[in-house]
């Protein structure tokens, strides 16, 4: 069964910070008209159209930015990366493939997709988060790394 | 100029969130992603919060033609199931279960200075750039 660990948990930081992913997501699409999917975003930069570029380092840029605004009130959360250079690189380019062919990552699909009850999106999300459980569960517990 | 400063203002906010939440940190997002360990519940109560918030813009955003700056809607309109989806989204989550980062967080901590989430960045990228050779040699053949 599962084990929680109550101790990791933190329900309200949690909550909070959803509901302010939320809000982006909600002001980027209310003001400017867009879903805000960070694989999309970024992966547009790519094929670059008149017009198109200019707003999507503006969101980069704030994203990318948003812990030097942290720092300027409050130390960051620890960011704890494990996993080694070759992993980092492997999972990078899976990460960079499977979310431009597939059309979305988290954001898009996760948030934007299942808040505006999209059947694509939630086949979308089930596929990365099955994924996800599995690749853990081959790395962590069979292959004991 | 508006719709840059939206887009800047909407990325900052998104990044902030993901500090709080503690999405940015790739240990707790293994964390949930390990069922079978000590499983930490924290992620699915950030997609609760962010979700609540986003029913209500796009039941909002549903019934408008442009946006409150005036902009034209691009909401997806595509419903189509396929092949490309569902690998995409395997090969996706394949990548963010072995290092714990999807796009935002790898981004954010990127912002945050960690040298390993910039190579997770780069070689993201460049698995975006992958795909773009791979597509226009589709559109031309």
């Amino acid at each position: 069964m599962i084990d929680v660990a109550w101790s990791d948990f933190t329900p309200w930081t949690a909550l909070a910070g959803g509901l302010l992913i939320g809000l982006a997501a909600a002001l980027f699409l209310l003001l400017n008209g867009r879903i805000a999917g960070i694989s999309g975003i970024l992966g547009g930069l790519l094929s670059p159209s008149r017009g198109d570029i200019v707003w999507r380092l503006a969101f980069m840029a704030g994203l990318i930015g948003a812990p030097l605004a942290w720092l300027m009130v409050a130390d960051l959360p620890p960011i704890e990366i494990n996993a080694g250079y070759p992993s980092l690189v492997i999972a990078g380019l899976l990460v960079g493939v499977g979310t431009r062919y597939g059309s979305g990552c988290t954001s898009g699909h996760g948030v934007c997709g299942l808040s505006r009850l999209s059947l694509r999106s939630l086949v979308a999300t089930l596929s990365f988060m099955a994924a996800g459980f599995i690749t853990v569960y081959i790395i962590r517990h069979l292959l004991g790394a | 100029m508006k719709y840059n400063l939206a887009s800047l203002f909407a990325g900052l906010i998104f990044g902030l969130g993901l500090i709080i939440s503690g999405m940015a940190n790739p240990e707790k997002v293994l964390g949930f992603l390990d069922i079978a360990g000590l499983w930490d519940p924290s992620l699915a109560l950030v997609m609760a919060g962010a979700i609540i918030v986003g029913v209500v813009a796009f039941a909002v955003a549903r019934r408008r033609t442009l946006s409150f700056l005036g902009f034209s809607m691009k909401i997806p309109t595509s419903t189509h199931i396929d092949k490309r989806l569902i690998i995409g989204g395997l090969s996706f989550g394949v990548g963010w279960g072995i290092a714990g980062f999807c796009p935002g967080p790898g981004l954010v901590a990127l912002g945050a200075g960690e040298i390993k989430a910039a190579v997770f960045v780069v070689a993201m990228v460049a698995g975006m750039a992958v795909f773009e050779l791979i597509e226009r040699q589709r559109v031309k053949t």
